[in-house]
């Protein structure tokens, strides 16, 4: 059974209709106890970074979270709250991840929010597994996690290079939004869940 | 680098996909939700589905429509026709539309595009811009090219961005149906002026019309119906032409 967080961060029809169509069970929970029970727990999130910590916070799920053992996943804002800290709104997140969020700073020819298929590089590891070197995969943000040792895929918009795939333990996050990637998402979601 | 994009649009009447000429006239060319799934494995970007129908009953239908599309589709999709609150927007965000248009609705209330731009992110607002070009000024239209307006393309795409869209679909109505190629001078000098994606729609007749559109009319995105609709331009013969052309697109696998 998977776990997805129920804490009011923006739609997450995307991320359940994703799971249906892959054919696996999961649950849409905010309850401590469920989310520790399950095999593997997904935490989506839209939208602003500082109201869906707040939001976590309220529901009480950061130390369950940060305790969590089994394989966790992070979506768009649900991988930013998993980092050190976020710039947007200035909020301190989970500290899981060893790096933190910015915002793309403005340049010429760049279009802020990044949104579009963009393509990973330097992917590694099992989240990965099956993909040719390069794939598209579909972005919607306008703050990125930098680079760091927890980097398992990039990606660049503009001059930044940012991370678009994280990994430290059993947590996992991705930039992208794996459930509006295609078969390529497909993929990823089914390497998640085979963890 | 971001890829350029396809994007099929589906017109929708009755849980039908239907496609007309310059508005007038309608032919029903399939399901709205098994074309949306054979695109997107074809390999389309994105899609977008308008609500053209007019009754209330066809509205609620659409609705559902857009759940059961959210269910069958793996990619983004941005849905339009009808939206004039915030309400509307919302009730969508929640049967699991990405994206949703707005247009005449925003010509008579231009609040309503910072109402949901606030709410939900500029992300989720695509403002839908139908203009042609009278006497040498591309005048604003509503009801499918039917009422002209007073605004001007221009001047009103730059609002609508300041107002908080996240992405302009300009359709020209000189162009549309004629399968003649896109008002690629106006796409040029949107994408000029605007910091937010620029949508071309309307006059793709050949692949080479869409190479052209996203190169010399430089926009982010390439927009079409009938010719994919009646299988004339197959996705991935033109995703091989583009890349030919040195346009960066995805990849189909």
């Amino acid at each position: 059974m998977i776990a997805i967080v129920d804490y009011e961060a923006g739609n997450i029809k995307s991320v359940t209709n994703a799971l249906e169509r892959l054919d696996v069970e999961f649950t849409l929970t905010a309850d401590p106890d469920a989310i520790r029970k399950a095999d593997k727990v997904v935490l989506p999130g839209v939208g602003n970074a500082a109201a869906a910590m707040a939001s976590l916070r309220a529901k009480g799920l950061e130390p369950v979270i940060r305790s969590l053992r089994q394989p966790v996943l992070g979506i768009c804002v649900g991988m930013q709250l998993m980092c050190r800290r976020s710039e947007e709104g200035g909020v301190a997140c989970m500290d899981i991840f060893d790096c933190e969020v910015k915002r793309f700073a403005p340049e010429p020819g760049i279009k802020v929010p990044h949104m579009g298929w963009n393509t990973l590089g330097n992917i590694s590891g099992k989240l990965f597994k099956g993909l040719p070197a390069s794939p598209y995969v579909y972005f919607v943000h306008s703050y990125y996690a930098g680079l760091c040792p927890d980097t398992v895929a990039t990606c660049r918009h503009g001059s930044t290079m940012f991370s678009a795939a994280l990994k430290y333990e059993n947590f996992y996050g991705t930039q992208f939004h794996p459930e509006k990637s295609g078969t390529i998402g497909e993929t990823i979601l089914k390497n998640f869940i085979a963890l | 680098m971001v890829a350029k994009r396809i994007i099929p649009c589906l017109d929708v009447k009755g849980g039908q996909v239907v496609k007309g000429i310059n508005f007038e006239g309608l032919r029903e060319v399939g399901d709205a939700v098994e074309m949306g799934v054979r695109y997107s494995e074809e390999g389309a970007d994105e899609l977008v589905y308008l609500d053209i129908s007019a009754s209330k009953e066809d509205r609620s239908t659409f609705t559902e429509l857009v759940e059961r599309i959210a269910l069958g589709i793996n990619i983004p999709f941005t849905v339009g026709g009808g939206i004039s609150s915030l309400d509307d927007a919302a009730r969508l965000l929640d049967r699991g539309a990405d994206k949703i248009s707005v247009n005449s609705a925003a010509i008579a209330s231009p609040r309503l595009i910072s109402d949901i731009a606030d709410r939900y992110g500029s992300q989720f607002v695509v403002c839908a811009i139908d203009a042609k070009c009278l006497n040498g000024i591309w005048r604003v239209t509503t009801h499918g090219g039917s009422r002209l307006t007073e605004r001007e393309l221009f001047s009103w795409a730059k609002e609508a961005q300041e107002r908080g869209a996240g992405e302009i679909l300009f359709t020209s109505m000189d162009h549309d149906g004629t399968k003649a190629g896109y008002a690629c001078e106006q796409y040029a000098m949107l994408e000029e002026m605007l910091s937010i994606p620029v949508i071309a729609s309307g006059g793709a007749g050949s692949v080479a019309d869409i190479v052209d559109v996203l190169t010399r009319g430089r926009a982010d995105a390439a927009l079409a119906a009938s010719i994919f609709h009646y299988d004339e331009i197959s996705i991935p013969a033109l995703k091989g032409a583009l890349t030919a052309a040195g346009v960066p697109v995805r990849a189909v696998l």
